[in-house]
């Protein structure tokens, strides 16, 4: 049997990984709520935001936190270039291509990451202390990562509900057409979306930095888990993805202490398409029928 | 025409061993071999995607399959041939699993994309879980037969075989597709895959049908699954599970045009030539251009020539056969 201690060091653990799995996720949905496209490669922009944020931070020597705007100003640039290159030829198409043309660009960020700095794993050395609380120990690097990603989403609600462009955001993933007939340029929404998107892109990549190495496989790694949270918590349900993104790291956390890292991840995998099953719009929707 | 030219087709197909090549036999052989499989698992997955039931975790039967029966025969020496069944029957089994409930609760377009996906993962995860016996990410060889070629092992040394092997398959896969193209179960599926409502309400029972094809679909891939193990003697879960093989599968069909006959043929024979050439062109020197080059041609593909290349160039000769075109020939997009 698991000594309690570790079980609770996981459960803690697996809070502090949820906060980073939820603005991953939150990212993906803001996209997806707005556009009706799943973003199938948004998790290796994040990896090409940590490779910009290991070469500030590593190889020009900057400060971390300098560096990780750095990686957040990438992040725009990307959900623009994304959107004007890749999704608005495409914003009409069968659902089918639009989640392949994403998928494409999956496939081209991940080999040409490959390509250009090989599949080492980069690590920006940080010396954070370990905290121990009881007889638990964690780490001030996850600790300061999970305040910092509770501090973003605070202020992502507050851009969502305070502002007017947030609002207008909000208007649009309500109702694409009524927006238009609003007076409002859906387009304009759509850039601004995909721009936001892409800073909580960096924002994660900053705060995974310091605690993964990156790697051209890191998409892979976060990205199946990532869609995952936001079908469960209901795509384009921002509270649903929050909660949704908990269930699921305290799963893999705990499974991962109980029986192996895979494992952790088999049972969160299953128990999401158990819960598809039992609740199709995602845990907080409604059953309409 | 149509005819004549697919029996010259096939008879080179047939001869294909037969055609002096000098050193290269071997190599061209092991590239049209696996253009076959591919081809075959890519007219599978096409089955249900061109009726939007667009699966990301074919790897998942493509791995149960290929694990079930190199398990088999390496533990108790089961034959392939019987192994192979057990794979067909537990990649059925899985598709139910998948299909019954995504068709009962109305799980379709993104949802179900996304549960394939997971689906997928599961699996792929599984394998790499139970390393004990499954050898984990570094995968498993397969033992090897008592002589050089065995029926009873289904190994041979000498490719000819595979390739005759590859061919019946990838024409049975052919048949099958051609077969569900002008059956009824089509129209019903077009039908479902345009408006499931709707088509419940014209009394076509949409959970029947779309689960049978799933089923139909996840039995083929598995087939293939197991075709290629044994082709290869090594299954690995990387190559055989998971997102990557999923979406790889998927795009070689999109490539190609999933809405013709030939269009996942076309799309396969176009990846892996590329593939290989860039393989052979760059050697290890650029690792990763190969498919940085495929990525970006897909990217490409999916903006500017949705059907595909085959059905976009069908398409075009359609439209021109037809002295008027009434906006007939080009339904997809």
């Amino acid at each position: 049997m698991v000594d309690p201690i570790f079980l609770l060091e996981a459960a803690i653990n697996g809070v502090l990984l949820g906060g980073i799995l939820a603005l991953l996720a939150l990212g993906l949905n803001l996209i997806f709520g707005v556009l009706d496209i799943v973003w199938i490669a948004y998790v290796d922009l994040v990896m090409l935001c940590m490779y910009l944020v290991y070469y500030l931070a590593m190889i020009q020597g900057w400060p971390v936190w300098l560096a990780g705007i750095g990686g957040v100003a990438l992040g725009v640039l990307l959900g623009i270039a994304v959107h004007l290159l890749i999704i608005t030829p495409i914003l009409n198409s069968p659902p089918v291509n639009q989640l392949l043309a994403t998928g494409g660009l999956l496939f081209f960020i991940q080999s040409f990451a490959t390509f250009l700095w090989t599949t080492d794993h980069r690590s920006i050395r940080l010396t954070l202390p370990i905290l121990e609380v009881g007889g638990i120990f964690l780490s001030f690097a996850r600790l300061a990562s999970f305040v910092l990603a509770i501090l973003v989403m605070i202020g992502l609600y507050l851009f969502l509900t305070r502002t007017f462009v947030g609002t207008a955001i909000r208007a649009v993933s309500q109702d694409r057409g009524a927006m238009a007939l609003m007076g409002a340029n859906p387009q304009t929404i759509y850039l601004v979306t995909s721009a936001v998107g892409g800073a909580l892109a960096g924002v994660a990549a900053a705060l995974l930095s310091i605690q993964y190495s990156v790697h051209p496989y890191f998409g892979a790694a976060f990205g199946p888990i990532t869609f995952m949270i936001c079908v469960l918590g209901g795509l384009g349900n921002m509270v649903g993805a929050f909660i949704a993104a908990f269930i699921l790291s305290e799963i893999i956390s705990i499974g991962g202490v109980l029986w192996s890292t895979e494992m952790g991840y088999v049972i969160a995998f299953a128990l999401f398409i158990v819960l598809m099953f039992i609740r199709p719009g995602g845990i907080l929707a409604r059953r309409e029928r | 025409m149509g005819r004549w030219a697919a029996a010259i087709i096939l008879a080179l197909l047939a001869l294909g061993p037969f055609i002096p090549m000098a050193g290269m036999r071997q190599y061209v052989l092991h590239v049209v071999i696996q253009i076959l499989i591919w081809s075959f698992i890519g007219q599978a997955w096409s089955l249900m995607g061109r009726f939007g039931l667009v699966s990301l975790g074919h790897g998942a039967f493509l791995g149960a399959g290929a694990y079930t029966s190199a398990l088999l025969w390496n533990f108790f020496g089961l034959t392939p041939w019987l192994g192979g069944v057990a794979a067909v029957a537990l990649a059925v089994a899985l598709g139910f699993v998948v299909a019954y409930p995504c068709s009962r609760f109305g799980i379709i377009g993104h949802y179900f994309a996304l549960v394939t996906l997971a689906f997928g993962e599961v699996i792929r995860l599984l394998i790499i879980a139970e390393r004990d016996w499954t050898g984990g990410s570094l995968g498993l060889t397969l033992k090897a037969a008592a002589s050089d070629s065995s029926l009873l092992a289904v190994q041979f040394t000498d490719k000819r075989i595979f390739y005759y092997a590859s061919l019946l398959i990838w024409l049975a896969g052919l048949w099958i597709w051609r077969r569900l193209d002008r059956s009824m179960a089509r129209s019903a599926l077009e039908a479902i895959g345009e408006d499931e409502t709707a088509a419940a309400s014209v009394g076509i029972h949409v959970a029947r049908f779309k689960i049978g094809v799933t089923m139909l679909s996840a039995a083929l891939t598995a087939a293939g699954g197991v075709a290629y193990g044994q082709y290869i003697t090594y299954v690995n879960p990387e190559t055989l599970a998971g997102i990557g093989v999923s979406l790889r599968i998927v795009f070689a069909v999109v490539l190609g045009g999933m809405y013709s006959l030939l269009g996942p043929t076309v799309g396969t024979a176009l990846t892996i030539a590329l593939s290989e050439y860039l393989r052979v062109a760059f050697g290890v020197r650029f690792i990763g251009m190969a498919e940085t080059i495929y990525g970006l041609v897909l990217i490409i593909f999916i903006i500017f020539l949705p059907a595909g290349i085959y059905g976009s160039l069908r398409n075009a000769l359609l439209r021109r056969g037809q002295p008027r075109p009434s906006g007939a020939g080009v339904v997809q997009a």
